[in-house]
């Protein structure tokens, strides 16, 4: 039995005389991790706004969970989790002050208790009395999904939620994102990396000029080219690999 | 809405620590108003004839708290624009809160960071010689207004913090509300200014707030000057609360 938590369709949004989205069609199963795939400035963070409530669609519909994101605009905040380009986190306060903050915002009944247990959860327990803004970039991060994961949203938007971040702090995100899909959280991804599409998406759609031009399962992306050719190439290890051995990333 | 008191007090919780961390924004937002009263009274003072026969601290006092209030707001822009910038702003928006409690969140931690200024600055005049004769109905009176005085410019720092795009631009709006007490019956009575910039510095909304606190402190009648006053400050909490709804709506079109 499918179902869509999220599903757009024919949605337009201009700033002044630049039309940014010129009618996006897609939909996300529950459960399912789906990719926005696009350039810098094709768009994808004025999807994930507009279905994050944060901004206005000029045409098209839009709905998360069932709920429609102009009409029912509080009920689809109480369905999603946005975690944005910038790690929103507040650099004065401690990582558990900012777990604890959050939790009250969505009225939990021990908000203590709850930031404890993300903080175990995340590896932060030890960093938890600390300011946010003596973190690394991947600590941030980590602490910015935790944040985005209190009160259990049954819908997260990621928007780029690995740029700007080192090798291993990115393989990390990565774990974390694949658990959430694992415990049944639908995930709305964008990133401009192909390698981060191909690593996590369930469907892969790419957003070029506005539109989506391609919308499907990596396996189907890829049969749109011809058939693979056999070649017989050295196999180098990466830079990638390199790295992550020498600094001894686990996995 | 039903989660309007309990959010924005989790959010002003919230606000209140960052300003309980950086002490320094309220030492700095007493340092300039310190100065201008150590200077007009230990400097120019002697030389100023206010005609009123009452000291020329007493007669400086409440220009000075104006002055600290202007410079106190610049915070609230400043931290307003952080949140933005930070995206905590838009984290905020995009969870099931009562979202305007975001905005007053900071409107009310603008109101305490100024009392805690305003008592540093009251203090540092008790020890050079202020003397307030009011009762408590007066003091009350004076707390009032500056509560309101507060609540009127805290709404306008709202706007540039919505609209910045630099930390400098979201808190150079106060420098004009920091001079603007130079131009009235603050520091020097206006009878000693020539025609245009007399006609200017009595009829600015300064001058009414400075003789209605003045009037207070001295136990004196207030006179038709606190009504005047009332009207600017309301008038301005009004269009500043309007504008600032405007540019937030505007956010999220």
């Amino acid at each position: 039995m499918t179902e869509n938590m999220i599903e757009v369709a024919g949605l337009e949004k201009s700033f002044g005389p630049l039309a940014v989205l010129r009618g996006v069609d897609f939909a996300v199963e529950r459960g399912t991790i789906f990719a926005l795939l696009g350039s810098n400035g094709a768009g994808k963070t004025t999807v994930v706004k507009i279905l994050a409530t944060l901004l206005r669609a000029d045409a098209g519909l839009a709905s998360v969970a069932g709920f429609d994101v102009a009409r029912d605009a509080a009920h689809v905040r109480e369905s999603v989790s946005l975690t944005g380009q910038f790690a929103a986190v507040d650099e004065i306060l401690t990582g558990r002050e900012n777990l604890v903050l959050v939790a009250k915002l969505r009225h939990l009944a021990h908000p203590g208790d709850v930031a404890d247990r993300l903080l175990e959860r995340f590896g932060l327990t030890d960093a938890g009395s600390r300011r946010a803004a003596s973190y690394s970039g991947g600590m941030r991060r980590r602490l910015d999904i935790a944040m985005s994961l209190i009160g259990d949203p049954p819908v997260i938007f990621l928007d780029e939620p690995t740029t700007g971040l080192d090798p291993e702090a990115r393989l990390e995100v990565w774990g974390t994102v694949k658990q959430l899909a694992g415990g049944g959280t639908t995930v709305l991804l964008t990133t401009q990396y192909l390698d981060e599409a191909e690593q996590l998406a369930d469907r892969i759609a790419i957003l070029h000029e506005g539109r989506i031009i391609q919308n499907g399962t990596l396996a189907e992306l890829t049969q749109l080219l011809p058939a693979a050719k056999v070649e017989y190439v050295e196999k180098r290890p990466t830079l990638e690999d390199v790295f992550l051995s020498l600094v001894g990333a686990k996995d | 809405m039903n989660h309007f008191f309990s959010d924005t007090a989790t959010l002003t919780g919230r606000s209140l620590k960052h300003v309980t961390r950086s002490l320094d924004t309220i030492i700095t937002t007493a340092l300039m108003p310190i100065a201008f009263l150590l200077l007009f009274v230990y400097v120019f003072g002697g030389a100023i004839s206010t005609g009123t026969g009452i000291s020329y601290v007493d007669y400086l006092m409440p220009g000075i708290l104006l002055i600290t209030v202007a410079t106190g707001v610049s915070y609230t822009a400043f931290r307003l624009f952080l949140d933005l910038k930070g995206g905590l702003f838009e984290r905020f928006q995009s969870m099931p809160i009562a979202r305007s409690s975001v905005l007053w969140s900071h409107v009310l931690t603008s109101l305490v960071a100024n009392f805690v200024s305003i008592v540093v600055v009251m203090l540092v005049g008790v020890l050079i010689g202020f003397r307030s004769g009011a009762g408590v109905g007066a003091w009350l009176g004076v707390a009032g207004i500056l509560l309101l005085f507060t609540l009127s410019l805290t709404w306008i720092a709202v706007i540039p913090g919505l609209t910045a795009t630099s930390p400098d631009g979201a808190s150079a709006f106060s420098y004009p509300l920091i001079f603007l007490p130079f131009i009235s019956s603050a520091f020097v009575p206006t009878a000693s200014m020539p025609g245009p910039v007399r006609w200017f510095a009595e009829y600015q909304p300064v001058t009414s707030i400075v003789d209605t606190i003045r009037a207070l402190f001295a136990g004196a009648a207030v006179g038709g000057s606190i009504w005047v006053a009332l009207g600017w400050m309301v008038g301005i909490l009004v269009a500043a609360y309007v504008g600032a709804m405007v540019v937030y709506r505007r956010r999220l079109a």
